[in-house]
């Protein structure tokens, strides 16, 4: 009997792709979050085709409940808040994509060259990151906001891509050092290989999925900052937002009206997305570290 | 005190299937025998052990049974086991460098271990400072950290807390795989003073390192993917080797004044067979240089001459 | 370990004095002029403005030339002269804002440590069971994921609005001067409980979380699986897992208790509750930017003096760091 070749010892290994998306397909966490993001994504363009107005239209009786013409009723004003709602949807996932991306980028740029450089790198990014941690970035908005009276969404993200980068930053650091200190990537900078290759062949795929994390976080993340911001009165002007929609019911006296319908979509929407943006990450962990997954 | 082991099994549940790492084990060790267990990574030495003391998943229990001292251990039953951990049988982890809580003192570490395993702390605490003592120690370790320790110095201390309460059977688990060699010497030769001063009765060493075994196991067990292939006493093991593995396996180890001019060093070509769905029959039949049909066929493990088993067809006639 | 403290210090300073003239350059980048906005609602004869608007730009310094402005700021920082308020002319910020911190440390104190406790503790409870895991991640992750003012506003409508149980703005009401009576307690306690609770709730959620995942990692650790193997009962494995979860989590507690100025601030908005929070939003509106600047300076010193804090206490709470710099025989 010849002796069979056998590939490796121990158990076969999956196409990491397959490995992957099959552990994706079962794994709960995943699936509800997702589905609950796609709802919201999906009624974020199908949601404005059921209705014919603008946000700031005024177009009915004033603070009517949801009836089967006003679907979630309307404002003080006469507006119709469900019109309202699906516009300010648009404008969160807007932030969330852009400011969370933004920040993203400048997080693990900053962060990348800080763990692989070390040293003096490290110590000049660290302080770069210490200050703008420290610094009230909400004074700066406050100027910004003094000086561009109009304001729209595409602002708002980028103020909040170069304010909350920090923490991304630290992240991506901490996870370069320890993966730089790897014996495989030793192993590769022993056999002579180019750091940039050594960067894009053995530390990326390892940090892709990490990082994919990270921006879920910096997308959740930048979807609150930015209701907190419309709140006090800070966010756009041009446009309407979930944010602006709780501030308008609040100063409008909505709570003492009882005007429930008002305030309480708008919250609950970033409480659904955000929240299932969170548990959708958890689920993610646990896909990529094989320790945590459910047998 | 006696261990019996018999027809051990457990599996590593994967979602492709049950890995069959420990495949029927059955064998004995007598009251003060040290055997050592050896054989390449990945053929079933800490799954064996594992099963004996700590079977979790995503290890299950298949079947078999484990007697110690004429008492069936629960191996199954995680709970019930803790009435035997450290008492009747214990054990040196492979991570003995970071089995310590880095945050706690280390001797507050083991009053409150003690505490909660309703353990008085009067009589154990005198007995742990002389053993302290026996292996070098100063008192003092019990008042630092893990972290202010060198890895031999914790290496021994984790020997002390094991042996602590005396157990039957002790086993180490390569206990010497991260230590220099002078290092190596000192702490096997204290495993062997505390089995000669009774503080455990038998122990399990395992070590891929052969030379290690042989200066302190009075026999050796040999496995291949998750079977038993031959126990036998140390020199036998050594000298006169019966199965194909065992015997390739000392043929393959570098002996000190050989040249290479005049000798090449012989390796074992091919690889263990994958665990998922092992080949059927003897496992080692792909890559054994005298294999033949019987082959096909599992080869028990049966003694042939005193204390000496083996599981190969080609052994069994020989002796009768 | 002085080196460590030493270079900390320098640049904890260093921030210090970055983040404060940033601070302190606030107003002066404000487009328009703060005396005008302040005497243009005066509406006062024409030829009165003029007198008035040179003393009051005397009364702010604001004659100077900048550099002498900036220096006079310092001078008075270290007098704890925070300047004068525009919109409450002519009380001095540092009263206003000293009035506004009893509120914020009332409210903030009690919601940030029973939070943290009872946030961690049931984080805690996820790594007995499956099931319990699922729940605390649930519910954890919703409350974290609700902003402050929804939450406020929520519990504002159901519990102050629709059931009527608690007052939905202020202090305390109106209609009560302060005394030290059993109903005028009662009546603070009422009026701050809706505040802390919108504030507890979302911090119990954070918590919850944080040491749900930082237990987890603990559980799963070569110590943890030694004394397993020793028969250690799951309460013993448990307490030394909490104990090891919790380090990192006190650095989050530190950086919590930092923002304690102004880090209620929309819950105080919704339930106009006078804390510093409160006083921010008033001087945006307002336009007053000295006291604006004012209360800057408070939440920058807070969190600098928090997280230096940090740095202390983590390093006499863990042994690794501890030791780590003074070079442990490892």
């Amino acid at each position: 009997m010849k002796p069979k070749k056998t590939d490796k010892i121990g158990i076969t290994k999956l196409k990491k792709k397959n490995e992957f998306l099959y552990f994706a397909l079962r794994n709960n966490k995943v699936k509800v979050g997702l589905a609950i993001i796609l709802f919201f994504l999906i009624l974020t363009f199908v949601g404005p085709l059921f209705t014919d107005y603008v946000w700031d239209d005024y177009i009915g009786p004033f603070g009517h409940p949801p009836s089967s013409k006003y679907w979630f009723g309307t404002t003080t004003f006469g507006q119709d808040v469900y019109t309202q709602f699906v516009f300010g949807l648009k404008a969160a996932l807007l932030v969330g994509i852009i400011g969370g991306g933004l920040g993203t980028l400048i997080g693990v740029i900053v962060g990348f060259n800080a763990g692989y450089r070390g040293g003096m790198v490290d110590e000049v990014l660290n302080i770069i990151t210490n200050i703008v941690l420290v610094i009230p970035t909400f004074a700066i908005l406050l100027i910004i906001a003094a000086y561009l009276k109009v304001r729209g969404i595409m602002t708002e993200s980028i103020f909040i891509g170069f304010t909350a980068w920090p923490w991304a930053a630290r992240a991506v650091r901490s996870q370069t050092f320890s993966l730089r200190s790897r014996d495989f990537v030793d192993l590769a900078r022993v056999s002579g290989m180019k750091p940039l290759k050594i960067i894009f062949t053995e530390i990326a795929p390892n940090m892709m999925s990490y990082l994919l994390m990270v921006f879920i976080l910096q997308f959740g993340g930048a979807i609150l900052i930015a209701a907190t911001l419309d709140f006090i009165g800070l966010g756009p002007t041009n446009t309407i937002s979930l944010g602006l929609m709780m501030n308008y019911a609040v100063l409008w006296g909505a709570l003492q009206l009882g005007m429930w319908w008002w305030f309480i979509p708008p919250g609950l929407a970033i409480v659904a997305i955000v929240g299932s943006l969170y548990i959708m990450n958890v689920g993610l962990d646990e896909i990529f570290s094989p320790k945590l997954r459910e047998m | 005190m006696s261990l019996k082991v018999k027809n051990l099994k457990a599996y590593y549940q994967t979602l492709r299937g049950d890995v069959k790492a420990l495949d029927g084990a059955t064998f004995t060790i007598k009251d003060g025998e040290i055997m050592g267990l050896a054989g390449e990574s990945g053929c079933g030495k800490t799954t064996l052990v594992h099963g004996m003391i700590y079977l979790s998943p995503p290890l299950r229990f298949v079947e078999g049974s484990v007697k110690l001292d004429d008492k069936e251990l629960p191996i199954w039953d995680m709970d019930k086991m803790n009435a035997f951990r450290f008492k009747d049988i214990s054990i040196i982890p492979q991570y003995a460098m970071n089995a310590m809580n880095p945050t706690r003192k280390i001797g507050k570490m083991a009053s409150e271990l003690l505490k909660s395993r309703k353990i008085s702390l009067k009589t154990t605490m005198p007995e742990l400072k002389r053993r302290l003592d026996l292996v070098e120690l100063s008192h003092d370790v019990l008042n630092m950290y893990p972290i202010e320790l060198s890895g031999g110095m914790k290496q021994r201390m984790v020997l002390v807390l094991s042996t602590l309460l005396n157990p039957s059977l002790l086993i180490a688990d390569e206990i010497t795989s991260a230590l220099d060699v002078s290092t190596q010497k000192a702490v096997v030769e204290m495993l062997v003073e505390f089995r000669d001063r009774e503080f455990v009765k038998s122990m399990i060493v395992i070590s891929h390192d052969i030379s290690i075994l042989y200066q302190i196991a009075d026999s050796i067990m040999v496995m291949y993917a998750g079977k038993l292939a031959e126990k036998a006493s140390t020199g036998v093991i050594i000298h006169s080797p019966r199965h194909p593995y065992t015997r390739l396996l000392i043929s393959s180890l570098p002996k000190i004044g050989v040249k290479y001019s005049e000798k090449k060093l012989t390796g074992l070509p091919g690889n263990t067979p994958l665990l998922l769905n092992p080949p059927a029959g003897c496992r080692f039949r792909e890559r054994c240089p005298i294999a033949f049909d019987k082959c096909l066929e599992d080869p028990p493990f049966i003694e042939i001459e005193k204390d000496h088993f083996v599981a190969c067809w080609k052994e069994y006639g020989k002796n009768a | 370990m002085k080196r460590y403290f030493g270079r900390k210090l320098v640049i904890y300073i260093f921030t210090f004095f970055l983040a404060v003239t940033i601070d302190w350059l606030i107003p002066r980048f404000m487009p328009g002029n703060p005396v005008q906005t302040m005497l243009s609602r005066a509406a006062v004869h024409a030829e009165a403005v003029e007198v008035m608007y040179g003393y009051y730009t005397r009364a702010f310094g604001l004659d100077l030339p900048v550099w002498k402005q900036y220096l006079n700021f310092w001078n008075a920082l270290f007098h704890g002269d925070l300047g004068t308020s525009v919109y409450m002319f002519p009380q001095p910020v540092i009263k206003i804002i000293m009035r506004a911190v009893p509120y914020d440390i009332f409210l903030l104190v009690p919601s940030i440590l029973l939070s943290f406790y009872a946030g961690n503790k049931f984080g805690a409870f996820a790594a007995r069971t499956r099931w319990l895991d699922n729940t605390v991640l649930l519910l954890g992750y919703i409350l974290t994921a609700t902003p402050y003012m929804w939450l406020g506003i929520l519990l504002a409508w159901s519990l102050g609005i629709v059931a009527g149980i608690f007052p939905i703005a202020g202090a305390y009401s109106f209609t009560m001067a302060p005394s030290l009576s059993w109903a005028f307690i009662g009546n603070i306690l009422k009026h701050w409980f809706l505040p802390f609770a919108s504030l507890f709730l979302v911090g119990f959620g954070g918590w919850a979380i944080g040491m749900r995942n930082m237990i987890i990692y603990e559980l799963e650790s070569d110590y943890s699986h030694y004394l397993e193997a020793l028969g250690a009962p799951r309460k013993l494995v448990r307490r030394y897992a909490f104990r090891n979860a919790i380090l990192p989590q006190i650095t989050g507690l530190a950086l919590q208790l930092g923002i304690i100025f102004g880090g209620a601030l929309v819950t105080e908005i919704v339930f106009s509750y006078p804390g510093i929070g409160y006083l921010i939003l008033a001087a945006i509106q307002n336009k007053d930017y000295f006291l604006l600047q004012g209360c800057f300076l408070f939440i920058i010193i807070g969190v600098l003096l928090a997280n230096f804090v940090i740095d202390v206490v983590y390093v006499i709470v863990d042994p690794r760091t501890r030791l780590g710099m003074v070079g442990g025989a490892a």
